[in-house]
């Protein structure tokens, strides 16, 4: 199973790599990175159908917002699950990434147990 | 012609004023005495009586001489010496005459004829004297009236001196008070202006608080991150080796160390973000040092992102940044250069958001706000150029930019002293250049040139 995560900080990818270490050995999970919504668009478009089944994504990125990568996935690949990441949990960004249709708001600090928790709930589902 | 008369003339004249010069009362007083002398003697010479007329004709003859020895001789009277010199001559002749007509009148019958000659030149020598005394009179007369006007004048000049002199006084006096009413003046405007940088620069860090705790939150998560995690990468070194697996446990070590320099870096970036704050809002402007103009930029390009987005979560816009590796440092003061380019690169994402803003009021919504941040190393020095896509500035108050108070964000959006203090900061402070180019509708674009080697 495929995940994508967007954040403009490349050192997410790092963490990420060491925190799902055991999963990506196992071979049960594999991991996509992209530094801006218009990356995660040419990797999400690179593959047809795209193996990527879900997406984390900051939303305070230069140039295309996680919001508006999260409105350009829903129209473009409906199949595919996307939640928002933000240092900014206020209200205003939840409804509006709720609205369109993400389906977890995390905030910064990641929380890595909860992120776990949804990732494993993906895993048994894609079993 | 009688000697009592002539003395009687001579005493009378003696006593009166002659120009500017007066006999003083005692003289007076003893003219006086000599005139009632004069008279008597004359009465008795007339008398024809035997003796004592020819005795009062002695004593006339004595007080003619004693009126002529004084008049000559004592400096109260030697004014009338003219009149003197006039009358002497009648006087000896007057003498010669009844000397003579008392002794040996035959004789005097003899030469009368050449006394009435000289009678006559002598009257003659008296008239003429007289005229010429008269003159040489009326002259210290008009010297008199003269020196009387001079006096007059001298003291009219010396009212005037002494209100002049008054006037002056009085006119330093307001113009001391009114300099020292500038002064303060002065002094107070120069205290505002102070007071004005300071709340701008506080106004300045107001807009970059939101940007900083972004900045800081960011490291700080990725220091809490690496260190958990790392915990986490302990545990499963242990379970490796515990299983033998020699090689993976190594892998995770490397690892290890891989995210303790992470969390070293970000620690680092944290508090290069602090010492960046700091320096952004101590009120005196700081030293001169030698400074990454790259990592200046680069730094406040972003604090000024976050910082507008953390502010307006509406707030969409891209930014590119071209840094060019071969600008070399230069001698700024960091902080106040960092303040310039957070209000060109904050004027950029503004004036592009509010042509964003227009554009879909109009329906129009693939537009992409936009700020170009560029460094370039130029001959002796560096130029950084900040461009947006906003709306330009029309021609018409291009000039006005850079005036302190002007601005054209609506009231409480701006203090206008952004632009006119970082002006100020590039030209006065670094011996720069801040220039502007736009197209309205299009783009606008700041330029700032910072020489490498800036005067002081």
């Amino acid at each position: 199973m495929k995940i994508l995560i967007v954040d403009d900080e490349k050192d997410v990818e790092l963490l990420f790599r060491q925190k799902f270490r055991k999963e990506v050995k196992s071979g049960v999970l594999e991991l996509a990175f992209a530094f801006s919504g218009e990356e995660a668009l040419k990797v999400l478009d690179s593959e047809h159908p795209p193996k990527v089944v879900y997406v984390f994504s900051d939303i305070n990125m230069p140039g295309m917002s996680g919001l508006e990568l999260l409105n350009q996935v829903k129209s473009h690949f409906p199949e595919i699950q996307v939640s928002m990441i933000s240092a900014y949990g206020d209200s205003q960004n939840y409804e509006k990434a709720m609205q369109s249709g993400a389906k977890e708001f995390f905030t910064k600090p990641i929380d890595f147990e909860s992120l776990k928790v949804e990732v494993n709930k993906l895993i048994e589902s894609q079993k | 012609m009688n000697l009592g008369v002539i003395l009687l003339i001579l005493l009378f004249y003696l006593r009166r004023p002659m120009g500017p010069i007066e006999v003083s009362a005692e003289w007076k007083r003893i003219i006086n005495g000599g005139m009632i002398a004069a008279f008597v003697l004359w009465a008795f010479s007339n008398s024809g009586i035997p003796i004592i007329s020819q005795v009062a004709l002695f004593l006339n003859f004595g007080l003619g001489a004693l009126i002529v020895y004084l008049t000559l001789r004592n400096p109260e009277l030697q004014h009338r010496k003219g009149m003197i010199y006039a009358w002497l001559p009648l006087m000896g002749l007057i003498v010669i005459q009844e000397f003579l007509e008392l002794i040996s009148p035959s004789f005097f019958n003899s030469i009368e004829v050449y006394h009435s000659t000289a009678t006559f030149f002598a009257i003659v020598w008296a008239v003429v004297m007289w005229i010429n005394n008269t003159k040489q009179r009326k002259a210290l007369e008009q010297e008199r009236l003269k020196t009387l006007q001079k006096e007059r004048e001298y003291k009219v000049t010396e009212a005037l001196k002494a209100q002049l002199e008054k006037q002056v006084q009085e006119r330093t006096k307001e113009i001391t008070q009114k300099k020292n009413e500038l002064e303060k003046a002065l002094q107070e405007l120069k205290s505002a202006q102070d007071q004005l940088i300071h709340s701008e620069k506080m106004a300045s860090l107001g807009e970059l608080t939101a940007g900083i705790a972004h900045e800081i939150q960011n490291p700080l998560n990725f220091v809490n991150n690496f260190s958990e995690v790392s915990a986490e990468l302990i545990d499963e070194a242990k379970e490796e080796l515990d299983s033998g697996n020699q090689e993976d446990a190594k892998e995770i070590l490397e690892d290890l160390k891989a995210n303790l320099q992470k969390i070293l870096h970000h620690g680092k970036r944290a508090d290069s973000i602090v010492k960046g704050m700091l320096l952004h809002s101590r009120s005196n402007s700081g030293q001169k040092e030698k400074s990454d103009i790259n990592a200046l930029t680069d730094e406040y390009l972003r604090l000024s992102y976050h910082g507008l987005r953390a502010k307006d979560k509406s707030f969409t816009a891209d930014f590119k940044i071209e840094l060019d590796e071969n600008v070399e440092p230069v001698e700024i003061v960091p902080g106040d250069i960092g303040r310039v380019l957070l209000n060109l690169i904050n004027n950029g994402f503004y004036a592009a958001d509010e042509k964003k803003k227009e554009l879909e009021k109009a329906g129009q919504t693939d537009f992409m706000p936009t700020v170009w941040v560029k460094t370039q190393k130029i001959q002796n020095g560096v130029k950084i150029t900040v461009r947006d896509n906003g709306n330009g500035i029309p021609d018409e108050i291009k000039s006005k930019i850079f005036q302190p108070f002007f601005t054209t964000k609506p009231t409480g959006k701006g203090t206008g002293l952004g632009l006119s203090m970082s002006y100020d900061i590039i030209t006065n402070g670094h011996g720069g250049d801040l220039k502007v180019k736009s197209k309205p509708g299009e783009f606008t674009e700041f330029e700032i040139i910072i020489p490498q080697t800036t005067k002081s």
